[in-house]
């Protein structure tokens, strides 16, 4: 994309402390216009709290959020130019389909003819033509989901927040609604914030994902670099499966782990510094001849595209994702590629 | 069946205490004694058009009315200050509302009536401070003033209920689309809670329209309410067939106005119903 972007919600060292517990540390973020970000972590790790923050619902104890450069801290809800689309939909049960998408654009008092049409380009926009007479409460929960979605996108927000939004969606509409959210926000060019737990949700969908725990962002970045270069054994531990392993850098290109020493492509540590050693599953390859780390094999699953291995080998156990199996009990070698062995530093564990 | 035996005691239960007393007043209500014996007739029902009559009943649907809306225009507000989230001791708050009614009733108004009087508490210290005395006791105002505050918790606890009720998110999110707080009462807390504004219109149209305590106390020894006329014809003239007539058409226009309640609610069912 050569399109120059330009930041449209900017957090500066936004810190929310509720009752002295501290639930956001800290964070900065920058969202580009148009862009697709997901805020990823697990439960309780300050996500919905960072998206209420943009919104307006809740006021950061320190720092600043600025949009398009304007700091909106004392700015209510009701004026930002930001909609929501909440975790359970918050739709209006006393008012039907039409009137709950059509909610926002009273409010500001809009011609009725004009609502009207914006009512009906929106409802086709998520597949609920006809449904304007429905009663909220006799919708699939998909169909909830789509007109808590029409309700917000039909105001013309510059940023879209989405708190969990599939959160309550059986698997099958679940895949098919990331995929309709985000043709969506390429449709009609708008930002987009998501909040989400599901990992493989925020790569599929986002352009950048930011990974929180603990009130802390740990990386931010595509998905392609959050899943190939974690940043650190968390990032790495939540974002897809993988073997983390204690191991020692030697020195520059070179680490012990698993009692063996392996060449690698990271620099830039101390001699002899303890590390987290990070493979991922299918990057291990398992072979009967060749291979360094020898191992038993323990249990097999099958996965549907693959086979989920575990070798048993000393004192670690190895997740092996491979598309052949090779029976319970077969004696294997496990090998890895330099540049597939990620290092990075101890986390400071509690 | 083994679970029809249980519905014996209720079924017997409803019997005894309900449909036999609402049987009673029904055959009272539509006979008339003569030297002949007991006769069917409504004749009952022609005496209660005579406009003495229904000067008390119309008097006592207005009183009833005035004393509603004045309890809906009072408790509305109260009824959202302690459904306020951020409410601190709101228990504490709901249980002083509450603990005025754990008290007799009589009790209760008699109080007022010792504040009422000509030389009673309120007009004592209005002489202290210079003021002219009010001369409320006796009049329709005193026995406004008694069913507000009497019927008052009836209006504020129902209507409280529904708004403590109301899911914090859709506050939110009508915030979040551009409602400010003017708007946000108007168009989610208002109408979300109009169930609770109408089962408080019953509760408290219902007792304040077939009162005759609060009237007789408060409003002299004179019967003004319709309530006072039933009580008169039963305790002291002894027109027991009378006084059934009376109680029937009451009941006819709470049945009525219930009714028509209930038919608003049907309107706004599914959203509303649920409440």
């Amino acid at each position: 994309m050569a399109v120059i972007q330009q930041n449209i919600v900017e957090l500066v060292n936004v810190t929310k402390e509720y009752n002295g517990q501290t639930a956001l540390k800290s964070v900065n973020l920058t969202v580009m216009e148009n862009e697709f970000l997901t805020l990823l972590g697990p439960s309780g790790c300050g996500k919905t709290t960072t998206l209420r923050i943009i919104g307006g619902f809740e006021h950061p104890t320190s720092g600043k959020v600025l949009f398009r450069g304007v700091d909106i801290n004392s700015t209510p809800p009701y004026k930002r130019k930001v909609n929501t689309v909440f975790q359970k939909y918050a739709l209006f049960r006393h008012l039907n389909v039409y009137e709950n998408v059509a909610f926002g654009l009273r409010i500001k008092k809009i011609e009725k003819d004009v609502i009207q049409k914006k009512v009906h380009e929106i409802l086709s926009l998520v597949n609920l033509d006809g449904y304007e007479k429905r009663d909220v409460d006799f919708l699939s929960g998909g169909q909830q989901q789509r007109v808590a979605i029409a309700r917000a996108l039909v105001n013309e927000p510059e940023v879209l927040l989405l708190d969990e939004p599939l959160g309550a969606l059986d698997l099958k509409l679940r895949k098919e609604m990331q995929i309709e959210l985000k043709n969506i926000q390429q449709r009609l060019g708008i930002t987009f914030i998501y909040v989400t737990h599901d990992q493989e949700e925020a790569l599929t969908m986002s352009d950048t994902v930011a990974v929180m725990q603990d009130g802390v962002i740990q990386q931010t970045g595509s998905p392609v670099e959050i899943y190939n270069e974690p940043k650190n054994a968390f990032v790495a531990d939540f974002i897809g499966e993988s073997n983390i392993i204690d191991g020692i850098m030697q020195r520059d290109y070179l680490v012990d782990f698993a009692g063996y020493t392996f060449e690698c492509i990271d620099t830039g540590f101390k001699e002899n510094e303890p590390v987290d050693v990070v493979i991922r599953p299918e990057d291990l390859k398992m072979d009967r001849q060749y291979g360094v780390i020898s191992g038993v094999v323990g249990s097999v699953i099958f996965k549907g595209v693959h086979y989920e291995t575990i070798v048993f080998s000393r004192d670690i156990n190895w997740m092996v994702h491979s598309t052949k199996a090779e029976p319970i009990g077969t004696e294997v070698l496990l090998s890895v590629a330099p540049d597939d062995i990620q290092i990075m530093k101890k986390l400071a564990r509690k | 069946m083994k679970k029809n035996l249980f519905v014996y005691p209720y079924a017997f239960w409803l019997t005894v205490f309900i449909v036999v007393p609402l049987l009673l007043v029904m055959y009272y209500g539509l006979t008339v004694k003569t030297s002949a014996g007991v006769v069917l007739s409504l004749e009952n029902f022609n005496r209660f058009l005579e406009p003495v009559y229904l000067k008390v009943m119309a008097r006592s649907i207005l009183l009833a009315l005035v004393s509603t809306v004045i309890c809906l225009i009072v408790g509305y507000p109260m009824a959202m200050i302690l459904a306020d989230r951020n409410l601190k001791n709101r228990n504490i708050l709901v249980l002083l509302f509450v603990i005025p009614m754990w008290m007799n009733f009589l009790l209760r108004t008699y109080a007022w009536m010792t504040l009422l009087e000509n030389h009673g508490i309120i007009n004592t210290i209005l002489a202290l401070i210079g003021l002219p005395p009010l001369k409320i006791l006796y009049t329709d105002t005193a026995v406004v003033l008694g069913m507000v505050y009497n019927f008052l918790p009836f209006m504020v606890l129902p209507i409280y209920s529904v708004l403590a009720r109301i899911d914090r998110s859709i506050i939110e999110a009508a915030q979040d689309l551009g409602a400010n707080s003017f708007a946000v009462f108007r168009k989610i807390t208002l109408p979300v809670s109009f169930p609770g504004v109408l089962s408080g219109i019953t509760m408290v149209f219902m007792p304040a329209v077939t009162t005759f305590v609060i009237s007789r106390l408060l409003g002299g020894g004179q019967y003004t309410l319709v309530g006072n006329l039933i009580e008169q014809q039963f305790l002291y003239v002894g027109d027991w067939n009378f006084g059934s007539t009376l109680s029937l058409i009451l009941m006819l226009i709470i049945l009525l106005s219930m009714g028509i309640m209930s038919r608003y609610e049907k309107e706004n069912e599914g959203s509303l119903g649920l409440w």
